[in-house]
């Protein structure tokens, strides 16, 4: 049972992970309506922390796995409305704290009141826009930290210094390190440049840092342990749904030997 | 309220950079971090360029022997017999490439060499755009990628050609609604894979700051040249001034010559597509409602849950779900006014420009001629310079049935 969810709780979810903290990604909905319930508990049953992606039409910094089950969702006929509807019956018994991953628009579209009441009763931690830059983001935070919600930042390799120590403190949950410049589904190659990199992200940053974009192997996890909090999977994970593969186990086995043993 | 909105306007007309990107509510810097530090990188260098005597000077060459300004006002008696009225047609179709694209694209190319960059990077629609942005990046020595939809290909075979015979590497899109918006979210994720050496080259006053203002400066040297060259011929100033919209970048490059004069009425015609009740069209500023797409907080045709909605129009410069900030604006402030014409109505004003006046005029600037000729309706003998945006070559193949509509 989840008992306390926003900003803190994301905080802790990923304080208490055995080693480096696991944050999967799923496209709300997809590969099908009926089916998204079952993937969702079996993820937040062994990752730390889950985004659910919310689909839209055109999502920029998103390559072809996630772009192609935004579209299989919308298809579906997934909502914002429809994600808080199934949250509202499932949060009660997922095992681990999530967040909402989306592009601005349908957001703002939902209403942005609406949605930080919609995400309380249906205890959704926080909210991550990779659209949406801290200088823009005024009119949302005033919803979400009055709630304790978290806006999550994503810093990148191109982040300036200054507005570095500016985002790691900012948003709440923790600071999502985007690994390389460009879109989500890559492999990522984790030179010692991008390893230095997450290293000064992690100490700008009160709050915990989680590497994403491009992590799919036990490997890159093990290589990223000691630079980072946690990482975030997400094309991989679809890829594995696609091959009919068992999400919880495909998590489980990006977790390092020695603690997943 | 009504002091706000004067002061709004002025600032408007003053044409400033605005410090914080933002045109009233509309325009801003909605991207991925990652493009953060190079927008802000564009926003100084451009800013500093445009103010800068010798990139004036540099840039005004080019404009002239490059692009061939100035472009001529052709009095247009044809026209101006059957619309009852006395008509001027700004001719953009005569700069190089075809199109007023060329104005920005050599602009920002200029922009992109000082820059130090190793690549340029467009989206295209129509292809004008491609065409003049392959153009641009070989006369200032870069190399080019250039997206286009796969159904606007099929719809501007011969762009699609010259882009390559100019040197430009074309990139087909096959996801999303395979036309411009699809271009553009292409266009992005590459950009985004390599901001520090790749330089976006947008083709319209759209996406993030300070696009939509830089683009526009460098567009409205139409309206600059247009106002003079009325008040040359004598008779004064227009009555109005008829742009079509699509981005939005030949309207606002024209309306900037007048929107200092109140007596001179700005109206874009935006694209109505078939005109039927729920048939899809791209009338932005008509039907569309403020969100954030591309970079930009601007109306946008979308559905209930803010999921971009799918346009149509037969001409592919028009066919896109959002419009240029500014226009939202000028709109808002009641300082232009935007309407919508069908397909039809632009064939048919394609056609009675060609046999009228011996100007085969594109598509896109087609529908500025139906709207143009349905003012002139209820303003008898009136004054109307139309922004005649590009010439019709590139939609021979649309006009003889050879390829399908969409
Ligand atoms: C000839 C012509 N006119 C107009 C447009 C529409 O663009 P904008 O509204 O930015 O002028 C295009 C776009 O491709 C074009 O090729």
């Amino acid at each position: 049972m989840t008992e306390s969810f926003g900003s803190a709780a994301i905080g802790e979810a990923i304080d208490a992970a055995s080693g480096t903290a696991l944050c999967a990604y799923i496209t709300a909905g997809y590969p099908s309506l009926d089916g998204f319930a079952d993937i969702l508990t079996a993820v937040a049953g062994t990752a730390d922390v889950v985004e659910i992606g919310v689909p839209f039409t055109d999502p920029m910094a998103d390559g072809l796995t996630i772009q192609r089950a935004s579209r299989v969702a919308l298809e579906n006929g997934v909502t914002l409305e429809w994600i808080f509807e199934v949250l509202g019956d499932m949060a009660p018994s997922l095992k681990a704290p999530h967040l909402l991953m989306g592009y601005y628009n349908p957001f703002l579209a939902f209403g942005l009141d609406r949605l930080g009441v919609a995400m309380t009763e249906t205890t959704t931690s926080g909210l991550i826009i990779p659209d949406l830059p801290i200088d823009e983001s005024g009119p949302l935070l005033e919803t979400l930290q009055p709630r304790g919600l978290a806006l999550v930042q994503l810093v990148t390799p191109t982040t300036p210094e200054d507005r570095l120590i500016r985002l790691t403190s900012a948003g709440g949950g923790f600071v999502y390190a985007v690994t390389t410049t460009g879109v989500t589904g890559g492999d990522a190659a984790l030179p010692t440049q991008t390893l230095a990199y997450l290293d000064r992200v992690g100490s700008a940053a009160s709050l915990p840092v989680l590497a994403g974009f491009g992590v799919r192997s036990r490997d890159q996890v093990e290589t990223l342990s000691g630079h980072v909090d946690g990482v975030v999977v997400g094309s991989a994970l679809i890829e594995a749904i696609d091959r009919g593969e068992d999400p919880g186990v495909f998590l489980e086995e990006l977790r390092p030997a020695a603690v997943s043993a | 309220m009504t002091m706000t909105k004067n002061s709004l306007l002025a600032e408007l007309i003053e044409g400033a950079p605005p410090s914080d990107g933002r045109f009233g509510p509309y325009g801003g810097r909605f991207v991925p971090e990652t493009l953060m530090a190079v927008l802000q990188r564009l926003e100084r260098k451009s800013i500093e360029l445009l103010a800068d005597s010798g990139f004036k000077a540099e840039l005004k060459a080019e404009q002239r022997d490059f692009i061939g300004r100035p472009t001529a006002l052709s009095p247009a008696p044809g026209l101006g017999e059957r619309w009852g009225a006395e008509v001027y047609l700004k001719r953009e179709d005569l700069c190089h490439t075809g199109a007023h694209k060329i104005n920005n694209a050599l602009g920002q190319a200029l922009i992109a060499k000082r820059l130090g960059v190793s690549r340029i990077v467009a989206e295209t629609g129509a292809g004008q755009h491609g065409v003049a942005t392959a153009a641009a990046a070989a006369r200032v020595g870069l190399p080019c990628t250039v997206y286009m939809g796969v159904i606007d290909a099929r719809r501007q075979k011969p762009n699609l050609e010259r882009m390559k015979l100019l040197g430009a590497k074309v990139i087909l899109v096959e996801t999303g609604d395979q036309t411009l918006r699809s271009a553009i979210d292409e266009a992005m994720r590459d950009w985004v894979s390599d901001p520090d050496g790749t330089y976006y080259l947008l083709g319209s006053v759209v996406g993030p700051h300070p696009y939509p203002w830089m683009v526009r400066e460098f567009q409205s040297v139409i309206g600059h040249e247009a106002r003079n060259q009325m008040i040359a011929r004598g008779g004064g100033l227009p009555d109005v001034a008829v742009a079509c919209v699509g981005g939005g970048s030949n309207a606002i490059g024209l309306f900037r010559g007048f929107v200092g004069d109140p007596e001179v009425e700005l109206l874009g015609i935006e694209a109505g597509g078939r005109g039927g009740d729920g048939d899809p069209h791209s009338a932005t500023l008509g039907k569309g409602s403020p969100g954030v797409l591309h970079g930009a907080m601007t109306p946008l045709l979308q559905d209930a849950h803010g999921q971009i909605e799918d346009t149509h129009s037969i001409a592919p410069g028009l066919d896109y779900p959002g419009v240029g900030p500014e226009h939202a604006l000028l709109r808002d402030l009641g300082r232009a006014r935007y309407e919508s014409v069908t397909d039809d109505d632009a064939l048919d004003a394609l056609h009675e420009c060609s046999s009228a006046e011996g100007i085969l005029p594109a598509l896109e600037s087609s529908h500025a001629l139906a709207g143009a000729k349905r003012w002139a309706a209820s303003h008898p003998g009136a004054r109307i310079v139309v922004g005649l945006s590009g010439r019709g070559d590139k939609d021979i193949q649309l006009l003889t049935g050879e390829v399908p509509h969409d």
